[in-house]
C-alpha cells in the first residue's frame, strides 16, 4: 500500500497521455456527507428522477436487482435485491473485507496519470472517498441488471469514485452504469477508476450511458482483468454535449480462451471535445477481441475514435470496426485504429470509415417523401443505432430503448 | 394531361444527355420507354424525379397541370409521383419496417407496422423478419424489386415509373411483380376507368409479356426516336435490332 502512496505521489503532476490537461485546483472535492443518504433511489426529486431516465437509471426498478447512488461524494443509496450479488460504497466495502485491497489498483496503474494519483493520494491520507464495490458470487447467473449512478449535483465540484468490480468464477452479472449532472450545474470534473477483474468462465456486461453538462470534463479511468474462458462486454453510449472527455478503457485477456467485445456509440454536439478509446491486451491462446464503435460529429465537435488490439501469443483474433460520420465542416474526427501483432499465427484486421452522408441514400428517401432533413436524421439515427450485441434478450430489448431514446430529438 | 413534357434538355456533370424530349401521358395510360443501355433512360426518369445532379437546360416538365420543372424531389413525390429503382442504395441501419411506416404516414414512435402494409408485404412474399432487415442491405436482386414495389403499394402514388422492373428477378418473381405493377396501374379495371398511369423503362422489354403498355418510345442517343404501338415496336426491335428504329419510316 505504502507504494501505491510512493507512486501516487510521483505521479502528482503527470499529465496524461492523451486529452487535454485539467486543473484541479479550480474544483473542490466534497466531503462525503455532504448530501443526505436515502432509504430508495425512488426518493430522489422528480428533476433527478428524469435525469437519471435518460442515462437509463430507472429509480422504480423495474427489471433492476439493485441501485447504486452517488451524488458529488455522497454515497446517498446502495442495496440490491438478488442473493447472487453484492453491492455497496466502496468504504463500507473496505471495512468489510479485509482482503479487498489486494485488488486495488491492479487494473488501472495508480500513476497512469495526474488523476489516478490524486485519488490514490486522498486514498492513502484521507480513506476511501466514493465509488462502488459490485461483486457476484461463484456459479450465479443473474440477468436483470444492477443500475449505478455518478450524478454530479453542485457546482464546480470534483467528483471522484473507485470502483471494483468482481465476478466470481462461472457468475455472470449485468451492470447498467448512467453518469449525468444535475440541470443547474454548468462546470465540474469526474474522475472515476474502475477495475474489473473476471474470474475463470465469468462474465460481466457493462453498459455505460454518460450525459454531462456542457462545461463538464470527464477523465474515466477503466481496466479489465480477465482470467481463462471469461466474457467481458462493453457498451458506451455518450449521445450530449460535454466539455472534454477522455478514455481509453484497457482489458488484459490474461487467460485463454477470453472474449471481449467493446462497441461505442458517440455523437459530438457544440464544442465537444471527445476523446474514446477501447484497447484490447490478447495475453492468452484462443482469445478473440472485437472493437465496434459508430461516431457522428455535428457543430463544432471534435472526435477522436481510438481503438488498439495488440496480440501478444499465437492462435488470437481481433477485429477493429470504427465508422465515423461528419455532419459540419466545423467538426473534427480522427480515427486512429492501431494494429500490433507480437507472434506468429494470429490475426488481426480494422476497418476504419470516415465520410459524410452519403447523398445517393439521401435522394432515395426524398424519392419516398422525406424532406433532405428528415432523410439525413433518419440516416444518422440509423447509423448510431447499431444492433448492440451480446446481451441476454431482456437487456438487448433495454439496451435498444435506450440507445434509441439517447438518439431521440439528435 | 397527367404528365406533359415539352423540349426538355438535361445535362448531367455539364454534358448534355437529354435534348428535345417530348412527351404526353394522360391519366390512366401506361408508356414504355425503350432503348439500348446508355441512352439516357434512367436520365429522363431521374429529371422527372427532380434529382439535383440533372440539370434543366431547356424545356419544361408539367404534372396534373402545375409546372413541376424547378420543384424539388420531395415536393414532386407529395403531388403523387412514385418510383421503382433499378439499383437503389442500401441504408445500413434503417429498418425497412421504419421506411415503410413512414411512407403510410405513421409516426416511428408506433410499434407495430400498419397491418394493411403488413398484408401487402405478405402478398410479395416478404415476411416479418425481411420488414426487420436495413433497407436493400444484402437484398437479392427479387428483393429489391419487390421491396420497391410493396413501398409504391403503401405510397399510392398516382403516377409511377418503373426503371427495369424485372433486371436480376427471376422468372416466378417476374410474374408476382409484374402482377403488382398491373395492380398499381389499376390494369384490373376497364381503359376507360383507370386513373392511375405509369412509364415503364426497360430495355429488354421483357416485363411488357406480362404488363401491357399503351403506347411505346424509343430513345437513342438523348432522343425520342420513335414512339408508337409497343407490340409492332417490340417486334421490329426483335427483328432488326435498335438500328432498325432510327430509319423506321412511320416514327
Amino acid at each position: 500500500m505504502r507504494k501505491v502512496l510512493e507512486k501516487a505521489k510521483k505521479a502528482k503532476n503527470k499529465k496524461a497521455a492523451l486529452g487535454s490537461d485539467v486543473e484541479l485546483e479550480q474544483f473542490t472535492i466534497e466531503n462525503t456527507d455532504e448530501h443526505e443518504t436515502l432509504n430508495s433511489i425512488d426518493e430522489v426529486s422528480n428533476d433527478v428522477k428524469n435525469t437519471l431516465l435518460k442515462v437509463g437509471v430507472n429509480t422504480e426498478e423495474t427489471d433492476r436487482v439493485g441501485s447504486f447512488l452517488q451524488i458529488d461524494q455522497s454515497q446517498i443509496v446502495s442495496n440490491t435485491m438478488s442473493d447472487s450479488l453484492e453491492m455497496m460504497g466502496m468504504n463500507v466495502a473496505l471495512d468489510k473485507y479485509s482482503w479487498l485491497k489486494d485488488y486495488m489498483w491492479k487494473a488501472v496503474k495508480p500513476d497512469t496519470d495526474k488523476y489516478t494519483a490524486g485519488i490514490a493520494i486522498t486514498e492513502e491520507e484521507e480513506g476511501s472517498k466514493g465509488g462502488y464495490f459490485i461483486r457476484s458470487k461463484p456459479n450465479t447467473k443473474e440477468t436483470f441488471p444492477l443500475q449505478a449512478c455518478m450524478f454530479i449535483g453542485d457546482e464546480k465540484v470534483m467528483q471522484t469514485a473507485h470502483n471494483i468490480i468482481i465476478a466470481e468464477e462461472n457468475s455472470e452479472i449485468n451492470i447498467i452504469t448512467g453518469c449525468a449532472t444535475g440541470d443547474d450545474v454548468m462546470s465540474a470534473l469526474h474522475v472515476g477508476v474502475s477495475e474489473f477483474f473476471v474470474k475463470p468462465g465469468a462474465k460481466i456486461t457493462f453498459t455505460m450511458i454518460h450525459n454531462w453538462a456542457e462545461q463538464v470534463e470527464v477523465r474515466p479511468r477503466t481496466g479489465i482483468i480477465m482470467e481463462d474462458n471469461s466474457t467481458y462486454i462493453n457498451n458506451y453510449i455518450l449521445t450530449s454535449p460535454v466539455k472534454t472527455i477522455q478514455s481509453y478503457p484497457t482489458a488484459y485477456c490474461t487467460g485463454n480462451n477470453c472474449r471481449t467485445l467493446f462497441q461505442s456509440i458517440i455523437s459530438g454536439q457544440k464544442d465537444s471535445i471527445m476523446d474514446i478509446g477501447s484497447r484490447v491486451y490478447l495475453e492468452g491462446t484462443g482469445s478473440k477481441s472485437e472493437i465496434v464503435s459508430r461516431a457522428v460529429a455535428k457543430d463544432n465537435s471534435k472526435i477522436y475514435a481510438r481503438g488498439h488490439l495488440a496480440g501478444a501469443v499465437p492462435d488470437v483474433k481481433g477485429h477493429l470496426e470504427c465508422h465515423g460520420l461528419i455532419l459540419s465542416d466545423d467538426a473534427l474526427m480522427y480515427a486512429v485504429p492501431i494494429l500490433e501483432g507480437a507472434s506468429s499465427n494470429l490475426e488481426m484486421s480494422h476497418e476504419a470509415a470516415v465520410g459524410k452522408i452519403d447523398e445517393e441514400e439521401v435522394q432515395y428517401l426524398t424519392s419516398r417523401g422525406l424532406t433532405e432533413e428528415e432523410a439525413a436524421s433518419m440516416i444518422v439515427r440509423g447509423f448510431l443505432s447499431m444492433d448492440i450485441t451480446g446481451l441476454p434478450p431482456e437487456l438487448a430489448a433495454e439496451t435498444k430503448r435506450m440507445i434509441d431514446f439517447s438518439v431521440q430529438g439528435m | 394531361m397527367l404528365l406533359e413534357i415539352i423540349d426538355l434538355a438535361v445535362e448531367v456533370n455539364e454534358k448534355e444527355v437529354l435534348s428535345n424530349i417530348n412527351l404526353k401521358i394522360r391519366q390512366g395510360e401506361t408508356h414504355v420507354l425503350l432503348g439500348p443501355n446508355g441512352t439516357g433512360k434512367s436520365t429522363l426518369f431521374m429529371s422527372i424525379l427532380g434529382f439535383p445532379n440533372y440539370k434543366v437546360t431547356n424545356g419544361k416538365i408539367l404534372y396534373k397541370g402545375q409546372d413541376i420543372t424547378n420543384l424539388n424531389t420531395t415536393e414532386r413525390v407529395k403531388l403523387g409521383i412514385g418510383v421503382s429503382f433499378q439499383n437503389p442504395p442500401a441504408i445500413r441501419g434503417v429498418k425497412l419496417e421504419d421506411l415503410l411506416k413512414v411512407e403510410s404516414g405513421q409516426s416511428l414512435d408506433e410499434p407495430e407496422l400498419n397491418p394493411e402494409t403488413k398484408e401487402l408485404a405478405r402478398k410479395l412474399k416478404l415476411n416479418e423478419s425481411f420488414l426487420e432487415r436495413n433497407v436493400n442491405l444484402g437484398f437479392s436482386g427479387g428483393e429489391v424489386k419487390r421491396s420497391e414495389i410493396l413501398q409504391l403499394l403503401t405510397q399510392k402514388p398516382d403516377f409511377i415509373m418503373f426503371d427495369e422492373p424485372d433486371s436480376g428477378v427471376d422468372i416466378e418473381n417476374v410474374e408476382l411483380i409484374a402482377e403488382n405493377i398491373n395492380i398499381l396501374l389499376d390494369k384490373f379495371e376497364k381503359p376507360g376507368l383507370r386513373k392511375k398511369s405509369g412509364l415503364l423503362i426497360t430495355h429488354l422489354g421483357y416485363i411488357l409479356n406480362f404488363v401491357n403498355a399503351d403506347i411505346a418510345h424509343v430513345l437513342m442517343d438523348g432522343r425520342i426516336a420513335c414512339s408508337g404501338n409497343p407490340t409492332e415496336i417490340l417486334e421490329d426491335i426483335r427483328k432488326e435490332g435498335f438500328k432498325g428504329c432510327i430509319e423506321c419510316g412511320r416514327c
